[in-house]
């Protein structure tokens, strides 16, 4: 019955998908607190920056963004990212447009965190004098890290379904196999069910394992 | 109807946060009034930040420039020359517009139904509409535009110049549809659990309560966050462009781009803002709605909020924990 998976490298193909998701993830996570930080910084200049970006990229559809990292950068502009291969080029190109896109909403997720953590604790560490960055990394985003556990999940599995998105620039991950598969084998339904279960297998334990953790490590109050 | 006791009552995401801190509360909070040090300071930081900026903004340039990306003649044509937005551009925002709209309309009552199925009282009704909306929403949507395309191509006879259109409607649809169930549901949860009292104590059927109390009231309170799902389906109209050959917005690029010498760039530039005006339109009527609604003296007061969109969208345990 599943003799048309034969020939086709189905496990390479979601390897690559956890992959994306996984650089994309730690790049985001970097990239979104740093904006989440400028967002709440004294430096005005810093927060206008923050605003522009997080509205201006979380409006454009990611295919757009992915499949400009292709046809701008790359082809027009010949940024390939210190790779030579096409593969690889394709495949930090995918993670540097999900990067880009996703960093906006961990952004959005952080400073929602931010915003749970109650006024005494910040009041208290101006008090004893910690600055603006001290305070950050000390008092804020350690609470409110803890307090975004479930919304960075969602995040994480929203990005998840996001790197099929990849496929539109011929990174070979699970959707472009989808469609090769389509296009040759009969088997409409079984190939789709194929894949249906390869992501449900990727995101639904993602968010009870994540969902778990969130209740365990949110901060009671 | 199935209610949650008032004491656990299961917020919606968007009410359970605890008041949210207006934009200028929290800035002030997180630092003191600058004095004359720390304006020094910010200053500095503001000097370094613009330095930085302007190097990327310089090296952006550059490259552009090197490429001949930023030649008058690439980005003129948007500007003086109507016909790339009569032959390019306008039809493929009509496009986007349709296909958006249509998965709208469509996935709305559907969602309405498998949202409502979820309250049931019925366990194998809860169990069926519960596997369904967690089936779809786990699921890329790009995965179900590639089935809904090829089953139309192998078993009905729709023409290959409109099955892109369907395809990506289709697939809109059973993902948003999903999604909007938990909008619903988590909308008919947000009302007070006196309604349903009330509409008990005065002899209505499950039925009725739905339909002239629960319902209605639900969907005033829904109103934001639906305004804010369609910005997330205008946004994935554009797989359809990029991956069936749908003729929207990013799909105009390429034909563009040959036409008018190579303006990659140019072109990329002017759909990203065609896209981001549309849904910032869009953004911003939902949270005037939601400022209105929660002013609002006549409704109960009840608001799924435009964000409450990004929590519902993902998989995970039914009943979701209050963040």
């Amino acid at each position: 019955m599943f003799d048309f998976l034969e020939g086709y490298d189905l496990l390479g193909a979601f390897w690559v998908t956890v992959q994306l998701t996984f650089w994309s993830a730690l790049g985001s996570l970097v990239w979104g607190t740093l904006l989440a930080a400028m967002r709440v910084g004294p430096v005005p200049l810093m927060r206008a920056f923050g605003t522009a970006y997080v509205t201006v990229v979380r409006n454009i559809p990611l295919t757009v963004i992915i499949v400009f990292t292709s046809l701008g950068l790359f082809q027009t502009l010949g940024i390939s990212l210190g790779a030579d291969r096409f593969t690889t080029i394709n495949f930090r190109l995918a993670v540097l447009g999900l990067t880009a896109y996703t960093s906006a909403f961990v952004c959005e997720a952080l400073r929602s965190g931010i915003n749970t953590v109650p006024l005494g604790q910040v009041e208290a560490a101006r008090a004893i004098g910690l600055s603006f960055p001290q305070i950050l990394r000390i008092i804020v985003l350690p609470q409110a890290f803890r307090s975004v556990v479930g919304p960075l999940t969602n995040v994480l599995i929203a990005l998840t379904k996001n790197t099929t998105v990849a496929a539109a620039i011929g990174v070979a991950e699970a959707a472009l196999l989808m469609r090769e598969m389509i296009e040759n084998e009969a088997q409409l339904i079984l190939v789709s069910a194929v894949f249906a279960f390869g992501f449900i297998c990727l995101t639904l334990p993602t968010g009870l394992l994540l969902g778990r953790l969130a209740k365990k490590v949110a901060v009671k109050r | 109807m199935r209610r949650v006791p008032a004491s656990d009552e299961k917020a919606p995401p968007a009410k359970a946060k605890p008041p949210a801190r207006t934009e200028a509360e929290s800035a002030t909070v997180l630092y003191d009034v600058p004095g004359p040090r720390a304006r020094r300071r910010n200053l500095l930081w503001t000097v370094l930040f613009l330095a930085a900026l302007a190097a990327v903004a310089w090296w952006v340039i550059a490259g552009l420039d090197a490429k001949n990306q930023l030649e008058a003649a690439k980005w003129e044509p948007f500007v003086t020359d109507g016909r790339v937005w009569e032959t390019y551009l306008l039809p493929a925002l009509k496009n986007t517009v349709i296909a958006a709209g249509l998965a709208m309309v469509l996935a709305l009552p559907l969602g309405a139904l498998l949202g409502i199925a979820r309250l049931s009282d019925h366990r194998a009704v809860r169990a069926v509409a519960g596997t369904v909306v967690e089936f779809f929403r786990a699921i890329p949507v790009l995965i179900l535009m590639l089935f809904a395309n090829a089953a139309y191509a192998e078993f009905t006879d729709i023409s290959p110049e409109t099955r892109p259109l369907y395809a990506v409607v289709t697939g809109l649809v059973l993902y948003n549809a999903s999604v909007l169930a938990e909008v619903v549901r988590a909308g008919i949860l947000a009302l007070p659990a006196g309604q349903t009292d009330a509409a008990k104590a005065i002899g209505m059927r499950k039925g009725q309560t739905m339909a002239y109390v629960l319902l209605p009231q639900s969907v005033t309170a829904m109103l934001p966050a639906l305004v804010s799902q369609l910005v997330v389906i205008v946004k994935d109209t554009a797989l359809g462009g990029a991956m069936l050959g749908f003729a929207e917005l990013l799909a105009s690029v390429r034909p563009m781009s040959a036409n008018y010498g190579a303006n990659t760039i140019a072109c990329f530039t002017v759909v990203a803002v065609l896209f981001v005006l549309l849904n910032l339109a869009l953004t911003t009527f939902a949270s005037r709605l939601e400022r209105r609604l929660r002013r609002g003296k006549r409704s109960t007061g009840a608001v799924v909020g435009a964000e409450a969109v990004d929590d519902l969208a993902t998989p995970g345990p039914g009943e979701r924990p209050p963040p």
